[in-house]
């Protein structure tokens, strides 16, 4: 057998060669988050900077905009200009729609949230094949169309759908409940829409639970209560972070839900912004509109995952 | 001896479990009974699958026999829930809790318990100084070894003061060194704190030197109970002799019994009279066994109780080992341990006498 002797230059040269290789590596998984930095900057940053310049020019009369520099826009979400003397007023209507919006995004995010999470330890205390089949029937509802998902709710609740038809025939009531165009199919329609998008997460994250520690928690005296709040919330509190967030950020912009379901009647946030690019021709009104809802986001964003990751630490 | 009721920790009565349904129904325990006395360090010994873990389970709680009675101190706890059970758990995997710190955990207990805060940190710094991990008491679980996570473990099962504390394969995740030290401080551990411990292993070796007594278990059933001692000396099946130690098995048949005392016929015609274990009856084909080390050679084999050749010798620092063929066809192998001076050699192919006392051999079930 022979064996093969490294000179001092052999291992100097190796060096320089893996340095090399380290910085080739380097260099060709930065061109690898390429194409993600341009479909970023072309449809996330660009956008953004045009609703950002739009939302400061003034309205052309039939859409569209005039390069023309006002704050009007941002004046307007409070104030209404009064067509006589001119002087600003404070009128709230703008505000309500977005407290309300607000409003119902927090219900979504609860109720899903309380619904979600017994579903979700469900789920990932079956067997592992009964697992994926579970999640697949999660699933399922991302197969069609969210559009024509909510016009089949439409179906069920109105005054000759499913629900009264089933109620009058067995005569629980004499005349039809009023529930389509009501707050109430609004926030029905944002929890069916919403609903999967915390089941999964937090599926996620009571997969990984090491459920050894939940009998540890058992045999140390800790009744079934006790367990899941020391024991099984705090361990998947990633999972509800990320369902909270996933829930709260879409449902306070929805705007095919309200749209249908609340008759135009019921506005959110979505359907006032769209309303000023369709009928209202009010683009820099539009686009003012979206912004302060990303600002009153970020902020509320802030706050959430400030507390919530101050509370883990004291755990 | 018997049993006397009152001093028995745990009194396993008649216990059956069974998992699954219909045709894939497993029996894990087949009736079970044994009882553990107070304050005493009771091994479950047994390979993989026989049965201990599944016993140590349903005395914790975690799950729930199919028949028969665990009683606690004369209490039957087989249907309470394991927060209701004055027991506790040391975890194979220890199972600390990610995202407590060393003190919380040890504490978690108690505070379940409710009790005054001020009687929980007391508790807790006298545990953190009894596992000595006082210095870390503020780190996370996840910051400090194995060997430390293991003495987290054991504190936060003592710290209750359970009336049993359950130990399930605590050091098989420990390496050898650490293993060694683990055993003489649970030794430690067990003596200091007076509470009955018991403790689940599949090896053999940590059994014998660290129980009081030891439960040899297969495929759900326990075959014998004993200090470390009765089971090695007086194993009382063929299962508990291989398991435990090595033995020479030598095949063959009854020609003659008196009271306690049965004679083997060999192969080789050799006749060899051993004691047999209670409550069985030694007739036709049985199985002598003969530790290793309770054997002696013998250079004239017309001196030895049974005769053969010598085959091989494998010297092992400490001991030597003589591989004998008996007359018979059968192997048998001697364990001398080595000192400065051996008085005789052997030589391979030598015909040899292997001699060993009456009660060094043990008649037991074919």
């Amino acid at each position: 057998m022979t064996t093969a002797t490294l000179s001092p230059t052999t291992l100097s040269k190796a060096a320089t060669f893996e340095a090399q290789a380290v910085k080739t590596s380097a260099r060709r998984n930065r061109l690898l988050s390429l194409p993600a930095l341009i479909i970023i900057g072309i449809f996330g940053v660009l956008p953004l900077i045009i609703i950002c310049v739009y939302s400061f020019l003034v309205a052309a009369p039939y859409g569209g905009v005039q390069w023309q520099f006002s704050t009007d826009a941002y004046l307007n979400f409070l104030f209404q200009r009064d067509i006589f003397d001119d002087t600003l007023q404070f009128t709230p209507d703008f505000l309500i729609i977005y407290l309300r919006s607000f409003l119902f995004a927090v219900v979504t995010t609860v109720i899903c949230l309380l619904l979600g999470f017994p579903t979700a330890y469900f789920m990932a205390t079956r067997s592992p094949a009964q697992r994926n089949w579970w999640v697949l029937l999660i699933t399922i509802p991302f197969w069609s169309n969210l559009l024509v998902r909510t016009l089949a709710i439409m179906f069920i609740i109105r005054d000759e759908g499913l629900i009264n038809n089933a109620l009058l025939a067995l005569g629980v009531i004499d005349k039809p409940i009023t529930m389509l165009y009501t707050n109430f199919a609004i926030q029905l329609g944002l929890l069916y829409a919403f609903l999967p998008f915390m089941v999964l997460p937090l599926y996620s994250s009571l997969e990984k639970l090491d459920f050894r520690l939940v009998e540890a928690a058992y045999d140390l005296y800790a009744t079934r209560r006790q367990v899941l709040w020391r024991v099984i919330i705090p361990l998947s509190k990633p999972g509800i972070i990320a369902g909270c967030l996933l829930v709260f950020i879409p449902a306070l912009g929805a705007y095919v839900t309200p749209l249908i379901l609340g008759g135009g009647v019921h506005l959110m946030i979505g359907d006032l912004i769209a309303q000023q690019f369709g009928s209202g021709r009010n683009w820099p009104l539009g686009c003012a509109q979206a912004l302060i809802l990303m600002a009153a986001v970020l902020v509320a964003l802030f706050f959430y995952v400030r507390n919530t990751s101050g509370k883990m630490q004291h755990g | 001896m018997p049993e006397q009721p009152g001093k028995n920790a745990i009194e396993v009565r008649g216990v059956r479990k069974v998992f699954g349904t219909g045709e894939n129904q497993v029996a894990a325990l087949d009736t079970v009974s044994v009882s553990i006395r107070e304050n005493e360090f009771f091994t479950l010994l047994g390979p993989s699958g026989c049965g201990k873990t599944t016993l140590l389970r349903l005395i914790a709680g975690f799950d729930f026999p199919t028949a028969g009675e665990i009683l606690l101190h004369g209490q039957d706890i087989a249907p309470l829930p394991p927060f209701k059970r004055p027991v506790n758990t040391v975890f194979q995997s220890y199972a600390l809790f990610p995202h407590m710190t060393v003190a919380q955990n040890i504490g978690f207990g108690l505070e379940m318990l409710g009790r005054p805060k001020a009687e929980i940190e007391a508790r807790v710094a006298q545990m953190l100084k009894l596992v000595k991990m006082e210095a870390l008491k503020a780190r996370r679980t996840s910051q400090i070894s194995g060997g430390q996570q293991q003495r987290v473990a054991l504190a936060r099962a003592l710290a209750p003061q359970p009336k049993v504390l359950l130990l399930d394969e605590p050091l098989s995740a420990l390496d050898y060194k650490l293993r060694k030290e683990m055993q003489i401080e649970l030794k430690r551990l067990q003596n200091e704190t007076g509470i009955t411990f018991i403790f689940v292993t599949h090896d053999q070796e940590e059994a014998l030197t660290m129980s009081d007594r030891i439960a040899v278990m297969s495929a759900g059933k326990i075959l014998q109970v004993g200090t470390p001692r009765d089971i090695y000396d007086r194993p009382a099946e063929r299962f508990v002799a291989d398991f435990i130690g090595e033995t020479n098995f030598l095949p063959g048949t009854v020609v003659s019994k008196k009271p306690g005392v049965a004679t083997v016929k060999f192969a080789s015609s050799a006749t060899i009279s051993a004691g047999y274990p209670e409550g069985f009856d030694p007739t036709g084909e049985v199985t002598l066994v003969v530790r290793p080390e309770h054997a002696d050679l013998v250079p004239d084999p017309a001196k030895g109780t049974i005769a053969g050749t010598l085959s091989n010798i494998v010297y092992f620092g400490t001991d030597t080992h003589y591989h004998v063929k008996l007359d018979g066809g059968e192997n048998f192998i001697v364990r001398h341990q080595n000192s400065r001076s051996s008085p005789v050699t052997f030589a391979t192919g030598a015909k040899v006498g292997i001699q060993f006392e009456e009660d060094a051999a043990r008649v037991l079930k074919d």
